[in-house]
């Protein structure tokens, strides 16, 4: 069997993975194991390196030609790296990322540690998703005009809110 | 006795940044200040080691590898790169790993709730200062998709001779995988893994709270010691001069040989830390071998001579290292209960034929 990675030498160190319900087999060389560091159990670059093969699986053909706004990273790099460029990436590339993010964890959104920061992003996004219901409410009473000033509140908020780009 | 010790890390990255493996020089030249500022303001990090890490020699950087203090992946980053490290050496922080900033806790034993709180409170602590890459959907924005959400990674060393002996370790290691964590060889996978030493982490970030994750990596590691014990008391029962032989060998070995290789040195260390486990050995302990598994690595070999070793060199210094440090330690028990048999057993019972 070769190794997954430099797919030259023979493989001797085999990993399986689960991800989601499916399972991973990873076979790599001893050279491979070790210029990946996986020595050292605390890290798990080996696991980004493969992602970029996988992802390329399971990205859509549209997201082929994106390119992050704010720092210029494309599909293309990501495969090859199994790395994002920017925090940004996450929203440019999300079409993609879904399936792959669905596979890879145990949930599609994130709970736990909040940063204080953004605890009141939070409460932000909250503020917005009741801001729509209304915005639904208010079209479908026909009441435009409430509807359009509840829309530039809501438009108000997120441009406030908004993560800047870089630079 | 199994838990050698227990570590939780966090990524994080600055928000409107370039990851670091995607940034300029510049940029990353610049996170490295931001993040190196907010770290040793922390009353945690007082009188903390802050470098960068161009300023480390090769041999520094490997030690601080051996220490599990930085990844491999960080030693081997120079300008725009750098490490912090607490006085006691429990708290370190890498910048610009792959993430901007990577922050661990280490503590000996099995203690990861405290090794969470720990870093819960750097953490809390830096982002009061430092505006971080997240949204409320995804959580912490890192490199790797891998890592997103909480960017958590928990994980604790065990020592698990007897399921490796008993050949149980390869099922064990499926079992725990089946639950989203991952099993690792700390040199070597599964039955090859030298020194009997494994890690158990989480595998994934997203959709789990913290405290569940470590909860359930808890429960889980407590299987695993449970089995590991079961283990020993089987093969005590069942063969006990296997046992009574492999660490009387070690004993013999450690105590005697004057060339070791790593990997020898690793299990021996290994099965004498078994039979310490065991009680069949006195004049040991369990700081004294830990030590062991640390200070016969080829790093801490090379600094305890002051020079550049060869492998060749480096096995001769391991073997009197190891002869040194061991040699207060007594002989082991080496025999099992009804062993020899009773007429090999005639010296020590004069009494009884007289
Ligand atoms: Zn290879
Ligand atoms: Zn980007």
């Amino acid at each position: 069997m070769l190794c997954d990675i430099c797919k030259e030498n023979e493989a001797t160190v085999h990993f399986s993975q689960v991800v989601g319900d499916k399972v991973r087999k990873i076979d790599i060389c001893e050279a491979c194991a070790k210029a990946k560091g996986l020595t050292d159990p605390g890290s798990v670059a080996m696991l980004g390196d493969m992602l970029g093969e996988f992802a390329g699986e399971q990205m859509p053909a549209e997201t082929e030609n994106l390119r992050c706004p704010a720092c210029g990273f494309t599909l293309a790099n990501f495969k090859k790296t199994g790395r994002l460029g920017c925090g940004e990436c996450y929203v440019t590339f999300e079409g993609g990322l879904k399936s792959l993010l669905k596979a890879m964890h145990k949930g599609e959104r994130h709970v736990g540690k909040t940063p204080g920061k953004a605890a009141t992003a939070r409460d932000v996004t909250d503020r917005i998703k009741a801001l729509e219901d209304d915005l639904q409410r208010a079209i479908a009473d026909e009441r435009y005009e409430n509807a359009a000033q509840i829309r530039d509140e809501i438009r108000a908020i997120e441009t406030k809110t908004m993560p800047k780009p870089a630079k | 006795m199994v838990v050698m010790s227990s570590r939780v890390r966090l990524a994080r990255n600055l928000q409107g940044a370039p990851f670091p493996g995607w940034a300029k020089k510049t940029d990353r030249q610049r996170a490295l200040e931001v993040i190196m500022g907010a770290a040793v303001a922390l009353p945690e990090m007082q009188g903390c080691l802050s470098r960068s890490m161009d300023s480390f020699t090769v041999l520094e950087k490997q030690l601080l590898v051996e220490k599990h203090l930085i990844s491999r992946e960080h030693a081997a980053k120079n300008v725009g790169s750098g490490v912090a490290i607490n006085k006691a050496k429990t708290i370190s922080l890498m910048i610009n790993e792959e993430d901007h900033l990577r922050m661990q806790a280490l503590l000996p034993g099995f203690c990861l709730g405290e090794v969470w709180e720990t870093i819960d409170r750097v953490d809390s602590g830096l982002e009061s200062k430092l505006d971080y890459a997240y949204s409320p959907k995804l959580g912490y924005l890192t490199a790797c998709p891998t890592n997103v959400g909480t960017g958590i990674r928990a994980s604790a060393m065990l020592h698990l001779p007897a399921l490796v002996i008993a050949e149980q370790i390869n099922q064990v290691i499926q079992a725990v995988n089946k639950l989203g964590l991952a099993v690792r060889g700390l040199y070597g996978e599964g039955t090859e893994a030298s020194g009997n030493l494994f890690q158990v982490s989480n595998q994934t970030t997203l959709g789990e709270r913290e405290q569940d994750l470590i909860e359930r990596l808890r429960k889980v590691i407590n299987q695993i010691i449970e089995h590991e014990l079961n283990a020993r008391q089987t093969l005590i029962e069942k063969r006990p001069h296997m046992i009574y032989d492999q660490v009387g060998r070690a004993y013999g070995v450690l105590t005697n040989a004057c060339i070791q290789t790593s990997k020898e040195a690793m299990n021996l260390i290994s099965m004498l830390r078994l039979g310490l486990d065991l009680d069949l050995i006195r004049g040991l302990n369990h700081g004294l071998i830990d030590e062991l598994f640390l200070t016969t690595q080829p790093a801490h070999l090379q600094k305890r001579s002051h020079q550049k070793l060869t492998a060749e060199q480096r096995d001769v210094r391991r073997a009197s290292l190891l002869r040194e440090r061991l040699k207060d330690v007594q002989r082991p028990k080496l025999l099992a209960p009804g062993f020899p048999p009773a007429e090999d057993a005639a010296d020590e019972g004069k009494t009884d034929i007289a």
